[in-house]
C-alpha cells in the first residue's frame, strides 16, 4: 500500500523585498518555478492546484486565472481565501484531498507587487475614505476611520488592560525578530534594534509604534505538496504534514468576541492532538507577525504559555536567536517581507529549518516546527505542524 | 436624558447605506433612538443587525437601547492617509460595551486622546450623515 502521508516536496520564494519589474502574476510564476526546480518534481505530474489570489480586485492571480496562466491540468483545485492565513488553510485542505486520492501533487502559489503598486498605504490608508457609500457589515465600521493598524492596536490595548503586558514587551518580539533579518541578506531591515527603540518609534495606532508593525514589500512564494511515497525519488527531504487546523472568530474587528483570544486557541489544540506532540516539543515556530501583538496573541492561545503572560515569557528571550523557541528565522513581516498575505512565507521557513537549510539562521536539531497564520483582523487562524521525520 | 441628534455640519465621512435590513436601525438613529436586536425565541441580543440570530438561527426583533454602555477598548488613530480622517488627526476609535450587552464601534468625541480609559462610561449622540440616516458617535458620561 502506498504510502499517502502528506509531505511538502518542494519550495520557491520570487524576488523580494522590492521588484519593481514584477506584476503579481509574475511574483506566482517565478516562485513556482523556483519550487518546481528545488523540489524536482516534473511541471506535467502536478494534478492539483491552490490559490488565495487576492492581489488585486480585478482578480488577476486568483485560482482559475492562475491554473490557466500555469496551465495546471488539475483534478483538485481549492481557492480558500481567509485573509493572510489562506495558505496555512490550503495545507490542512491539500493534506486531505492527498490523503483521500483526489489527487497527488499540488502547488500553491502566491505574489504580490503591493509596494510597487500601492506604497505603504496598506495599515494606514484607511479602508474607506471620502463620502463614499458604504453598505454591509462596513456600514457599522467605515465611519468612524479606523485603520488596519487601529484594529490591531484594539486587541493589544485590551491585552494590557487584562494582563498588564507593556509596550516593551511587545518591542522585545520586534527586536528578536529583527536579530534573525541581520541573517538574511535580502531582508527589508537588517540593522538591530532594541525593544527601547520599537517604544521610542512614532506611534501610529495607540498603543502600537511604527515598529509594531510589518514591513510592506513586494514578494511571492510557492510550495509543492505530494505523498511521502512519491518524495523519495524528488531531490528534497520531504517535510512531513503531522497536524493541520483552522478556526475563525469573526472577520470585522468590531465583532472579536474576546479581544485578547484568537482562533488558535481552538485550532492550536486540534493541531497538536493530530501530531502527537505538544507545544514543549516544538523547535521553532514561524508566526504571522502583521504587528507584535499578533505574535504574542498566538503564543498564548497555542499554550507555549499561558493566557495572559506572553509579555513575560517574551522578556525571558524564549523566541531570540539562540532561545528554546527561535520565532521568524527569516526575519519575518516585522522586518523581512509582507506584500499583504504572508501566511505562504511561514510555511516555507519552516521547511527551509526542517530541511536543514536555515544556513546562518539554522535552529540546531530542527525537528518540528509549528507556522500558524492569522487572516483579517486576528479573524480566521490556522496553524500547521511539520516534521522532518516520517511520523 | 434621551440621547440627541447634534447636528454638526456638512458630513465629509463615509455615508452608510441602509437596507432592507439595516433600514430601521439607520432611521431609528436619525430620530435619536439605538437599535439592537433581540431574538423572540432564544433571547439573544445582537450587533450589527442580520435577518437571523447568529444563536438559534430566528428571526431577530428590534430592541431599543438607554444609548449608555462602557468603553470595552480602544486606540488612537494618529496616521491615516485617507480623507477626511487625515486632517481629524488624533481621534478616538472605541469599541463600546452597551448596558444592553452587544458591542459596536464608534468615535469617541469630547475628551482628551490622552485621558481615555478601558470601561469609562459614555453616552451615544448622532450625527445626521444623509437623508434619513444619523451615525452614532460617543461621549463620556460626566461623573
Amino acid at each position: 500500500m502506498a504510502d499517502r502521508t502528506p509531505v511538502i516536496a518542494g519550495i520557491g520564494l520570487s524576488d523580494y523585498p522590492v521588484a519593481p519589474d514584477l506584476d503579481s502574476m509574475q511574483h506566482h510564476t517565478l516562485a513556482f518555478q523556483r519550487a518546481l526546480a528545488d523540489s524536482g518534481v516534473a511541471k506535467r505530474d502536478i494534478d492539483g492546484y491552490v490559490g488565495a489570489g487576492g492581489s488585486h480586485q480585478q482578480m488577476v492571480d486568483d485560482a482559475v486565472s492562475m491554473a490557466e496562466y500555469l496551465r495546471i491540468d488539475h483534478k483538485y483545485i481549492d481557492s480558500t481565501m481567509t485573509g493572510g492565513s489562506s495558505f496555512e488553510f490550503h495545507v490542512q485542505h491539500g493534506a486531505a484531498a492527498i490523503r483521500e486520492g483526489l489527487c497527488d501533487t499540488i502547488l500553491v502559489t502566491y505574489g504580490s507587487n503591493q509596494l510597487s503598486r500601492m506604497g505603504r498605504m496598506l495599515g494606514t490608508g484607511g479602508f474607506t475614505r471620502g463620502t463614499q457609500k458604504v453598505g454591509g457589515p462596513m456600514a457599522y465600521e467605515a465611519p468612524f476611520g479606523n485603520s488596519l493598524v487601529g484594529a490591531y492596536a484594539m486587541a493589544a490595548q485590551r491585552h494590557m488592560h487584562e494582563y498588564g503586558t507593556t509596550s516593551e514587551q511587545l518591542g522585545e518580539i520586534a527586536a528578536g525578530v529583527r536579530e534573525f533579518a541581520g541573517l538574511n541578506p535580502n531582508a527589508m531591515y537588517r540593522d538591530p534594534i532594541t525593544a527601547d527603540d520599537v517604544v521610542s518609534s512614532r506611534m501610529i495606532a495607540d498603543p502600537l509604534h511604527k515598529l509594531d508593525c510589518c514591513v510592506i514589500s513586494d514578494g511571492g512564494g510557492a510550495f509543492i505538496m505530494t505523498t511521502a511515497e512519491r518524495a523519495r525519488d524528488l531531490a528534497q527531504p520531504p517535510v512531513y504534514v503531522l497536524g493541520a487546523a483552522g478556526a475563525q472568530t469573526h472577520w470585522n474587528i468590531s465583532q472579536m468576541p474576546d479581544y485578547t483570544v484568537t482562533g488558535a486557541a481552538k485550532a492550536g489544540p486540534i493541531a497538536f492532538e493530530q501530531a502527537g506532540v505538544t507545544p514543549a516539543d516544538i523547535d521553532t515556530i514561524q508566526f504571522y507577525d502583521s504587528f507584535t501583538i499578533t505574535a504574542l496573541l498566538l503564543l498564548e492561545d497555542l499554550g507555549f504559555c499561558p493566557k495572559g503572560e506572553g509579555g513575560k515569557f517574551v522578556e525571558a528571550g524564549h523566541l531570540r536567536k539562540g532561545g528554546d523557541l527561535p520565532l521568524n528565522t527569516d526575519g519575518g513581516g516585522l522586518s523581512s517581507c509582507h506584500p499583504g498575505m504572508r501566511g505562504i512565507f511561514l510555511i516555507i521557513e519552516a521547511v527551509r529549518q526542517l530541511r536543514g537549510q536555515g544556513g546562518d539562521a539554522q535552529v540546531p536539531d530542527c525537528r518540528l516546527a509549528l507556522a500558524c497564520g492569522s487572516g483579517g483582523w486576528l479573524s480566521a487562524i490556522g496553524t500547521v505542524i511539520m516534521g522532518s521525520e516520517q511520523p | 436624558m434621551s440621547p440627541e441628534v447634534v447636528s454638526a455640519g456638512e458630513w465629509t465621512r463615509p455615508i452608510p447605506r441602509p437596507d432592507a435590513v439595516s433600514g430601521p436601525y439607520w432611521e431609528a438613529a436619525a430620530r435619536g433612538e439605538l437599535l439592537v436586536q433581540e431574538c423572540p425565541e432564544c433571547g439573544h441580543r445582537q450587533f450589527y443587525p442580520r435577518t437571523v440570530c447568529t444563536d438559534c438561527g430566528a428571526d431577530p426583533e428590534w430592541l431599543t437601547c438607554s444609548g449608555k454602555g462602557t468603553l470595552h477598548t480602544f486606540t488612537v488613530i494618529r496616521q491615516n492617509h485617507a480623507k477626511p480622517f487625515k486632517d481629524e488627526l488624533p481621534y478616538v476609535v472605541a469599541i463600546v460595551e452597551l448596558e444592553e450587552g452587544p458591542r459596536m464601534m464608534g468615535n469617541l468625541t469630547g475628551c482628551d486622546p490622552d485621558d481615555v480609559r478601558i470601561g469609562m462610561p459614555v453616552e451615544v449622540y448622532f450625527v445626521p450623515a444623509d437623508e434619513g440616516v444619523a451615525v452614532p458617535l460617543w461621549r463620556p458620561i460626566q461623573a
